[in-house]
């Protein structure tokens, strides 16, 4: 478990300034890297939050005076780190396998809006090459292949709300919204199948128990709903039962 | 963080400012006239064109210390004067209301119409005044051209800049614990009834589609909470029902406002570290004072009219008691930096300071090397 703080020894370190402060671990292949991002840039840190092994500075170049900058949304996919920022593009970056030979391999352009979260999952096969959504302030969500290039695989239209949080799993991806419905869509065709009235509120975050398919939403309405999420046997067209 | 919000919080701020001093004028028995003055003067250097320049500008949030500098000038911009214990209560009030009213906020985008019912308000008190009203007319229409087409994303943004603006601050207010909005800890209570936002559907649906987009299941489930449709949107227009409540007059005479401040050290931890840890947004924050009260045309008393003492408590001991007994940490002494790096800046400050008209003790060091936070300690 990782508690950000608002102060910290290394440079450039995080002071007071940093609100919004956006902490992962990353889980590559052969190391774990702790990821932060805020308005100042990207910081990425030994495991045992030891070093600081890369810092990335915002490019804040095309921001208009009114824009506010910033890194939001961080996701490892193999051996790739990906960050979202304020303007929509996604930094891909490549991690060697030790050392702080990290480089900036690719910027992913597909969002207009600032980026929200980023989900990732091993692909699921031949069927299902999609590994990675990324989802932004209009609510557009895209859906990515990994690679030395990353592919664009489909765009999922939004509806004049954020969405704040995204996931994927074995093919289904699951985006909160903030007005507070909960979509469940196919990865592969994009189209929706699942559309829930989970909350009052705009939601906060998902997570989800991969081992059983168990998607946690939780809610400015104060509330936290779990769902049971499925295929039907016949269809398999992706299901969605509430648990709590 | 975003850089819009600074005039919907000084706005709002504003408006529950005139509201307190607008109920302990009354409670206070100051004449009518001398009442309507007070208000006037305050309104009309509120929203005097420079000062609202300077306001809309692309800006990042300044301290609540930095912040409380320009209310305090606006509470004497006119003839009346506010010892530091009523000024210390009167901003806790302040802020607490507006924490309150945008934690509630239904949408995102409804901070807006939280600040068109105080603006609804303020015309409703200068409304013998034309040359006021064209004033706040002109603001009005200001916020409609940039918050109008603003998208949900940018709105949400701007409730996380407000919300952390207000983090750690729990101070009790008596009304909101008697209508049991606010707990004994401080913490607001988040309601789980009533209509959802705009917008939003009822929750307890879950809806099946297959590859056609036709529905081919649906379950209901229990929600929790006891929500129910939304009647209709708030107005975003200059005259309109804006629906929502928050952000309209909730003081009256017969509700004084009160503050609990006993009890509430536990929730100080952060305060205290915020005025002990040198604040290196320090000389940001005093070019910000600069500009925006470089802005403020502060009319200077003519004419005969004596200046008096508005209370924020219910009697001179209380106000008393109140200062000696105020939380350490509470109190807003402002931190000792070297200004004076800055030369050219601090003598424009050191000027506009200068303005405040202290008549009951006299400034005993005038070198222009002082400290210019300790000119404003004087006040």
């Amino acid at each position: 478990m990782v508690a950000a703080d608002l102060e910290g020894p290394y440079e450039p370190a995080v002071s007071r300034a940093d609100l919004g402060l956006r902490v992962h671990w990353c889980v590559l292949p052969f190391r774990v890297l702790l990821v932060l991002a805020s308005h100042r840039g990207i910081q990425m840190y030994e495991s045992d939050g030891s070093t600081m092994v890369y810092w990335h500075a915002l490019d804040s170049g095309d921001a208009t005076p009114v824009q506010a900058v910033f890194a939001r949304g961080i996701a490892a996919s193999g051996h790739f780190i990906c960050v979202g920022t304020w303007s929509g593009r996604v930094l891909v970056f490549d991690i060697p396998a030790k050392g702080p030979n990290i480089v900036l391999s690719e910027e992913l352009a597909g969002h207009q809006t600032p980026i929200t979260d980023i989900a990732t999952e091993p692909a699921q096969g031949q069927d299902c090459v999609a590994d990675m959504v990324t989802a932004d302030d209009s609510g557009l969500l895209c859906v990515w292949q990994s690679g030395p290039e990353f592919t664009l695989l489909t765009r999922i239209p939004g509806f004049g709300v954020p969405c704040p949080s995204v996931q994927l799993w074995q093919g289904i991806i699951a985006a909160g919204y903030g007005n507070g419905q909960v979509h469940l869509y196919e990865a592969t065709t994009g189209n929706l199948h699942v559309q829930i009235n989970a909350h009052a509120r705009a939601i906060s975050a998902l997570d989800l128990a991969p081992e059983v398919g168990k998607l946690l939403s939780a809610a400015e309405d104060t509330f936290v709903h779990i769902w049971k999420l499925s295929r039907s046997p016949e269809s398999s067209y992706i299901e969605a039962a509430p648990l709590l | 963080m975003s850089m819009r919000t600074l005039p919907l919080l000084f706005l709002n701020l504003g408006g529950e400012m005139l509201y307190i001093l607008d109920q302990r004028l009354r409670a206070q028995h100051i004449p009518g006239d001398k009442a309507r003055k007070v208000l006037n003067d305050i309104i009309s250097t509120m929203f005097n064109r420079k000062f609202m320049e300077e306001l809309f500008k692309p800006q990042e949030l300044y301290s609540k210390k930095a912040l409380r500098t320009i209310y305090e000038r606006l509470a004497h911009a006119s003839i009346m004067k506010l010892n530091q214990a009523s000024m210390d209560k009167l901003y806790d009030l302040m802020t607490m209301a507006f924490k309150y009213q945008v934690l509630l906020c239904p949408r995102p985008k409804d901070v807006l119409l939280v600040t068109f019912n105080h603006l609804d308000t303020i015309k409703g008190f200068i409304r013998d005044s034309p040359t006021i009203l064209q004033q706040v007319d002109e603001t009005f229409r200001q916020l409609i051209e940039i918050y109008g087409g603003l998208s949900a994303g940018e709105f949400q943004l701007i409730r996380q800049t407000l919300l952390i603006f207000f983090q750690d601050l729990h101070i009790r207010v008596s009304m909101f614990l008697k209508d049991k909005v606010q707990n004994n800890n401080g913490r607001f209570v988040l309601p789980v009834s009533g209509p959802v936002p705009w917008g939003t559907e009822l929750p307890g649906l879950i809806r099946m589609f297959n590859n056609k987009g036709e529905e081919v299941k649906r379950i209901e489930f229990k929600h929790g909470g006891n929500y129910v449709r939304a009647p209709k949107e708030g107005s975003f227009e200059l005259y309109g029902d804006r629906v929502l409540k928050l952000g309209t007059n909730m003081y009256s005479l017969n509700r004084p406002v009160e503050t609990h401040m006993s009890g509430s050290s536990k929730n100080l931890a952060s305060w205290t570290q915020e005025s002990i840890a040198p604040n290196p947004l320090a000389k940001e924050e005093l070019n910000f004072l600069a500009r925006l009260m470089g802005g403020m045309e502060i009319k200077k008393p003519s004419g005969p009219e004596p200046g008096f003492r508005l209370n924020l408590f219910t009697s001179d001991e209380e106000e008393e008691q109140a200062a000696l007994t105020r939380p350490e940490e509470l109190s807003h002494e402002v931190i000792n930096i070297q200004a004076t790096q800055d030369q050219q800046r601090s003598e424009e400050l050191a000027r506009i300071m200068g303005e405040f008209e202290i008549t009951e003790q006299p400034r005993l060091n005038t070198s222009k090397g002082d400290d210019l936070l300790a000119m404003m300690d004087e006040l």
